[in-house]
């Protein structure tokens, strides 16, 4: 037992951090918003494909590092401390693991060696409009019509659903409830009844899109594993994703919390750094002690994830929670103690506070994800937050 | 990054899980689960302590010839989750097996550790801690206790006079680790020594302190002209402060992991109290107790980070933050205890003033955000030591 990253990892970790505070500053954030599809595609490229970030969880002989959880939540920390908008998150942490897990082989040839070369962009669609997460947000029906089966439905909160190359469809049975009846289905974003609507979102790092599936056909080969018996595959890709999430929102506070700490000992008031004041300096001490104990969290998450254990769905409950909570006090709190200029479009804080909302309403909010726990721990029970 | 065990550690688990068993379900049967404040069950718990020490299980990280077994990090861990696991008590011991013991293997003379360290393993002596003064509390440089050395027909010596408080297991305690000011006219942090002195002599006075509990777990201590021998000093003398700083930075070591056994006892009683009557099924309830979980798994998953970086010689940033998250963590446990128990939480279980586990904890924990640095005294290093912010103007 080890609890610390080895050599190898730390390295990843300090290319990644070096590569990123190169490529990925604030000012290309700003200038990323700005492109086709919200997210700097030339950048997309050189992480996914140049660096092999997009393989580094691959098994190789896709192509992939064959590395695992551990290696590619490092780099989910370090892309939530620049808010790098891109589709990894929706390509590489919850679209490859639900391939692996369901594909057969030649599925898993074709999608899965393009995935790890950054060449293919997979948008998930997991909730309908109400934004509940799977599974009873589900919105989306598998009609079967004798040998025919079609989509019918429609999808929100769909990550970088606009620029995908290939989106991937979480659907139900009709008539099936929770997590049964679950199917895994590939569609084309130029097939045949697919719309695909852009929101302005308040998180303007990780755009969304509304897709409407009017009976879209898909055949046999679009169907990843058995039809209705996705749930096992995808509860755990789901659980590792919101480990990833939560990595993420790790890097988020800890950016901020350095971000504000630099700024209170440069701001001077009363003729002495603002930092100098105890009223300052307990916040920021508040705000470290929820980065250490979210690193915590989202260090032994991964690391479940990665070795398998039964603990996975605790593991993942706490670590999303922790963190995404953590983060958001974090980020509100980097508003607070800048001052004016923090509440300013032209400082980065906003977009590192409505990241933080983002990601908590995402996959199950920090409360949705307690009373999960608790389903997990006590007898009893209690309506389930919808969200 | 790895969480699992080998083979090895696994054998090593089942040998420390089978000894406990033995024990708790044999002669120790009467210990088991039960958790003694103050100096309840004070002749079994000594008792329990020798037995642990006669088979090696006291001080399993020390060398060998100290008592221990050379143990791993990880079979340090091992053993504290199966003593968790097994119910057995509250250490005891806990001051000379976890502070006084690793300053000495540190700093100790070798005459010091072969005279102290062997009867703190097989629990024959027992130790308390002398920091904290009426005027030396947040500020614990403000230590006044005067030692100075004397000669005279027994032998060079230290007599000691003042007062130190909040002296916890100072009632059953044979020796004490006291910081002391031995410079006459220095002050802060310089001037200062560490002196080991025995508490069963006559310049020796302990006076117990209520709390708002309504029991008495801390003391005042006096010495008023109290002695020991020249040699009982760890470090050079003046260089009290350096050792004291060393002792707390033990407290975060594996026995974090003991302590929290504690705070799971205490959770799952919430829990089965919320199971009992019905507070189980309401929302809000259900947070928090996912809250509490949240938060206490979160002190494990630290606890091993902060043993994987103990090698490294420097405070990590997670051992910077262990006090408060715990402090705050517990204090907040104790409230979500009596709502859960409501009204019925309230009333006494025994005259006069007694209460059971739950109640207890609720005021109990108050103290949690107080001893071994306030929240506030914790917050200032926090954000002057780790995250290097300027220093507040001090007098």
């Amino acid at each position: 037992m080890q609890f610390a990253h080895t050599e190898e990892q730390r390295l990843i970790r300090e290319s990644a951090r070096s590569f990123l505070s190169a490529r990925a500053g604030a000012a290309q954030l700003r200038a990323a918003l700005e492109q086709p599809g919200g997210y700097d595609a030339q950048l997309w490229r050189e992480m996914a494909g140049g660096l092999g970030w997009a393989g580094l969880a691959i098994a190789t002989e896709y192509g992939g590092a064959g590395l695992g959880w551990v290696e590619l939540c490092i780099l989910e920390e370090e892309q939530g401390r620049r808010l790098v908008a891109s589709p990894f998150f929706n390509t590489v942490a919850i679209a490859a693991p639900i391939i692996a897990a369901l594909g057969d082989a030649a599925q898993r040839r074709a999608l899965l060696a393009p995935l790890a070369a950054g060449e293919l962009r997979i948008a998930c669609v997991l909730s309908g409009s109400d934004g509940c997460p799977p599974y009873e947000g589900v919105a989306m029906e598998l009609h079967e019509a004798g040998a025919a089966r079609r989509l019918r439905g429609v999808g929100d909160f769909v990550i970088h659903g606009d620029s995908a190359d290939l989106l991937l469809v979480l659907a139900r049975s009709p008539g099936s409830a929770g997590a049964e009846g679950l199917s895994v289905a590939l569609v084309a974003p130029s097939a045949a009844g697919v719309r695909i609507a852009p929101h302005v979102m308040l998180d303007l790092t990780r755009p969304m899109s509304r897709v409407e599936l009017a009976d879209v056909a898909v055949s046999g080969e679009q169907i990843l594993g058995e039809p209705g018996a996705a749930r096992p595959a995808v509860e755990r890709a789901l659980n590792l994703a919101r480990i990833a999430l939560a990595s993420e929102a790790l890097g988020g506070a800890e950016q901020v919390l350095e971000m504000t700490t630099a700024y209170v000992k440069q701001r001077m008031q009363f003729g002495r750094p603002v930092g100098s004041f105890q009223a300052i300096k307990h916040r920021l001490a508040d705000m470290m002690v929820e980065v250490e104990a979210a690193r915590s969290a989202a260090w032994y998450a991964a690391c479940v994830a990665e070795e398998g254990s039964a603990e996975l769905a605790e593991a993942a409950a706490i670590a999303k929670s922790y963190c995404c909570d953590a983060f958001f006090d974090c980020a509100a709190n980097a508003i607070q103690l800048h001052g004016g200029i923090g509440f300013t479009w032209e400082h980065e804080a906003h977009f590192y506070f409505k990241r933080a909302r983002a990601s908590a309403s995402l996959l199950g909010t920090p409360a949705w994800q307690r009373e999960r726990l608790m389903r997990l721990i006590a007898s009893g029970s209690a309506p389930t937050p919808r969200f | 990054m790895k969480l699992g065990f080998t083979a090895q550690e696994e054998r090593f688990r089942s040998d420390a899980a089978a000894w406990l068993e033995a024990q708790l379900s044999g002669p120790f049967r009467d210990l088991r689960g039960v958790n003694p404040s103050g100096g309840a069950l004070l002749a079994r718990r000594q008792e329990w302590e020798r037995a642990l020490g006669a088979a090696r299980w006291s001080c399993i990280g020390w060398p060998e010839e100290y008592g221990g077994r050379n143990a791993t990090l990880a079979e340090q861990v091992i053993f504290a989750e199966e003593y968790a696991r097994a119910g057995a008590p509250l250490r005891l011991a806990y001051m000379g097996v976890e502070l006084l013991g690793p300053t000495l293997l540190a700093l100790g003379t070798p005459q010091q550790k072969r005279r102290f360290l062997l009867p703190i393993a097989r629990g024959e002596e027992f130790w308390c801690q002398g920091y904290s003064e009426p005027n030396a509390g947040s500020d614990l440089a403000g230590v006044r206790t005067r030692a100075v050395l004397e000669e005279s027909a027994g032998g060079r010596a230290w007599i000691v006079n003042g007062q130190k408080i909040w002296t916890s297991y100072a009632q059953f305690a044979d020796w004490a680790f006291v910081l002391c000011r031995s410079e006459e006219g220095s002050q802060g942090h310089r001037g200062l020594s560490y002196l080991l002195i025995p508490m069963r002599q006559a310049g020796v006075t302990i006076r117990p302190i209520r709390q708002l509990t309504g029991g008495a777990e801390f003391n005042e201590t006096f010495f008023v002209d109290a002695r020991t021998d020249a040699t009982n000093i760890v470090g050079a003398p003046g260089e009290g402060w350096k050792v004291a700083m060393a002792t707390l930075s033990f407290e975060r070591g594996v026995s974090t992991l003991a302590q929290q056994m504690g705070f799971r006892n205490e959770l799952q009683a919430i829990l089965a109290a919320a199971e009992a009557n019905g507070q189980i099924h309401d929302p809000d309830i259900r947070q928090r107790i996912a809250q509490a979980h949240i938060g206490l798994k979160i002190m494990r998953y630290s606890a091993l980070r902060m043993l994987a970086n103990a090698e490294s010689g420097t405070l990590s940033n997670e051992a910077y933050t262990y006090k408060i998250f715990w402090g705050s963590w517990r204090k907040k446990l104790g409230v979500l205890a009596v709502d859960v128990l409501g009204p019925a939480g309230e009333i006494a279980s025994a005259g006069p003033y007694q209460w059971d586990l739950l109640p207890r904890l609720f005021l109990g924990s108050r103290a949690d955000t107080l001893y071994g640095g306030t929240s506030q005294i914790q917050r200032n290093i926090i954000a002057e030591r780790a995250l290097g912010l300027p220093r507040e103007p001090r007098g």
